[in-house]
């Protein structure tokens, strides 16, 4: 007797552990084998592009913490440096420095974050602990250099806000001194784990030819075997001078992306060093009266510095009319800001091109055919945040 | 091919009677297009030899009010291989029909659906057009410029009726958009007494 078929729909989420977030996940079930899922995403929608749109360019700065909120110096990276390329501002050699050590702090603080709770997603749950224990120690240098944890405003057009705090470079070198050790310690709980193996090996395969077809970028691409990233291919700051290796997958599943993370986890290490050893002393941003604010010393002494300050902090600097787009390389991916300017002291346009987005996009070209266990496993292989990917 | 210049004028000879305009600025090619040519400019684009722009980094829209063509479409691509960006653009009116290109970039979903879903513009042969990051059952295009930056709906939970409800915006305070241009550059208001 030939069995009727029957599917099954399953709403995963909106409020669910493994979404990582607020994804309403539609899926249309064979058994337990997914046949088609429709991510509905918006949930976390704050209408950011709006809202710069009506404030000026310093007011803008923090609602780029409020993207990808794992890692929120590098956004901030790609608007100044849309402003600065638009402004032809010239950045100090330290401010580079300092901006970089910053973006790579920011990549470790998302990878771990990913990685562990991608392994927590398929059912282990020690790496959580310990590689949140180190996030903390990021989040305090964060703290110590910009005064907040997570959501930074720290970086400006011309530069950074504040120069590092006395003290600050011994320790961050000390933790990249101990950092490696602990990630040794993650892959001896995950690299040859049977468990971990069996949930990540041949589990959403990417092939070449879709990574490029479906915008993948950052990881995602990297770990189908494209060898490509901004930092290296179209350098900004001081990446020129560092060196660095790019790790590439060959498979394309689960498993390899973790692997790429892993590795640049520990290539970050190496750029942080090096930038603290090769950190120029001086500024730390531009000198600039009319883009970068007056020291607070000079307030109460110099007429002009009172003007400028008070102009910066309530028209705000103006800026050319032009059209520009610029992309770092964020832990996700490209992440690039669209900007378009119209002389005044507010942005006309800011268009924030978010590379989770993309990525969940191809959650249905990656799931279908899969088990329904899969689907937290994949999920969390695509490194999805909600604060991008909604804006 | 890996140099700019020779790049936008290979573009140029090949695309001639397509392109309006083109420019090379900020390391990046823009080029302006006629709306009726966007499948051919993006698929040739995508799969000449020399130009390779295989990848699509975004679609995006911009509003211009006073403009008698409102709306410009932009699209953002990159080649990995020559290590190139391009922007190309076309302006289009309000109730005009986009073609959606999601039969030579599947990425190009979501990205449509948004433009879609922040100013209204539609799309012809799109597989799924619906709105994707306002809420369920949201009137208006928030992205556009004559659109509050309030909105026009708030959401609270009701303690009488036991759900969350939907009432028009109240503020307790006006939104205040305080004119700060320099006085010394003449503010508008000033301009518009004067005018008057």
């Amino acid at each position: 007797m030939a069995k009727e078929k029957k599917t099954l729909n399953l709403n995963f989420g909106p409020q669910h552990p493994a979404a990582h977030g607020v994804l309403r996940l539609i899926l249309q079930l064979d058994g337990e084998v997914v046949e088609k899922a429709d991510p509905h995403i918006g949930l976390l929608h704050r209408g950011t592009e709006k809202l710069i749109e009506n404030k000026t360019y310093i007011q803008a700065v923090p609602y780029f913490d409020r993207l990808d909120y794992v890692a929120p110096m590098n956004q901030e990276h790609a608007f100044a440096l849309a402003i600065e390329k638009i402004l032809k501002i010239e950045v100090p050699a330290r401010a580079k420095y300092i901006r970089v050590i910053f973006c790579e702090i920011g990549r470790i603080l998302s990878h771990i974050l990913n990685v562990t709770t991608q392994a927590m997603d398929v059912g282990a749950l020690t790496p959580t602990l310990w590689g949140f224990e180190e996030r903390e120690k990021l989040m305090g240098f964060y703290e110590r250099v910009s005064g907040s944890r997570l959501h930074a405003n720290y970086f400006r057009a011309g530069g950074v806000h504040k120069d590092l705090p006395s003290g600050l470079d011994n320790d961050i070198d000390e933790f990249c001194e101990k950092f490696p050790k602990i990630i040794d310690d993650l892959e001896t709980l995950l690299t040859d784990n049977r468990i971990f193996k069996q949930r990540n090996v041949d589990i959403g395969i990417v092939s070449k030819q879709d990574a490029l077809d479906y915008s993948f970028s950052g990881v995602m691409l990297r770990g189908s075997g494209v060898a490509w990233d901004l930092r290296r291919s179209q350098p900004y700051d001081c990446y020129d001078d560092l060196e660095f290796k790019i790790p590439v997958g060959k498979n394309g599943d689960c498993y390899d992306r973790y692997l790429c993370r892993i590795e640049e986890m520990r290539e970050s290490v190496k750029i942080i060093k090096q930038c603290l050893k090769n950190i120029p002393k001086g500024p730390i941003k531009t000198d600039d009266g009319k883009i970068s604010p007056p020291p607070k010393k000079e307030l109460k002494q110099s007429m002009e510095a009172l003007i400028h300050h008070f102009k910066l902090f309530t028209e705000g600097y103006r800026v050319e009319k032009d059209e520009i787009y610029t992309a770092v390389e964020a832990p996700k991916g490209e992440f690039g800001v669209y900007l378009i300017s119209d002389g005044s002291s507010k942005p006309y346009k800011c268009k924030i091109r978010a590379p989770g987005f993309t990525h969940l996009q191809a959650m249905d070209y990656l799931i279908k055919g899969h088990m329904l266990a899969d689907v937290p496993a994949v999920l969390g292989s695509m490194d999805i945040v909600f604060g991008e990917v909604d804006r | 091919m890996k140099n700019l210049e020779d790049l936008e004028k290979f573009i140029n000879s090949e695309l001639t009677s397509k392109i309006n305009n083109s420019f090379i600025k900020h390391n990046n090619i823009y080029i302006t297009i006629d709306h009726d040519e966007l499948i051919d400019v993006i698929s040739f684009l995508k799969t000449n030899k020399e130009t390779k722009f295989r990848q699509l980094i975004e679609i995006t829209a911009v509003d211009y009010p006073q403009n008698e063509n409102r709306f410009k479409i932009v699209y953002l691509l990159l080649s990995h291989e020559y290590n190139q960006r391009i922007i190309v653009d076309y302006s289009i009116k309000e109730n005009d029909v986009i073609s959606s290109i999601t039969s030579i970039f599947p990425a190009a979903n979501w990205m449509e659906r948004e433009v879609f879903d922040m100013y209204g513009l539609n799309f012809k042969n799109h597989p799924d057009l619906r709105r994707i990051l306002t809420d369920y059952g949201f009137e208006g295009h928030p992205l556009r410029k004559d659109f509050p930056l309030t909105g026009h709906n708030e959401v609270r939970y009701s303690e009488e009726q036991k759900k969350v409800i939907y009432e028009p915006v109240k503020l307790e305070q006006n939104y205040r958009n305080f004119d700060y241009e320099s006085p010394w550059e003449g503010t508008k208001y000033i301009k518009e007494i004067k005018k008057s």
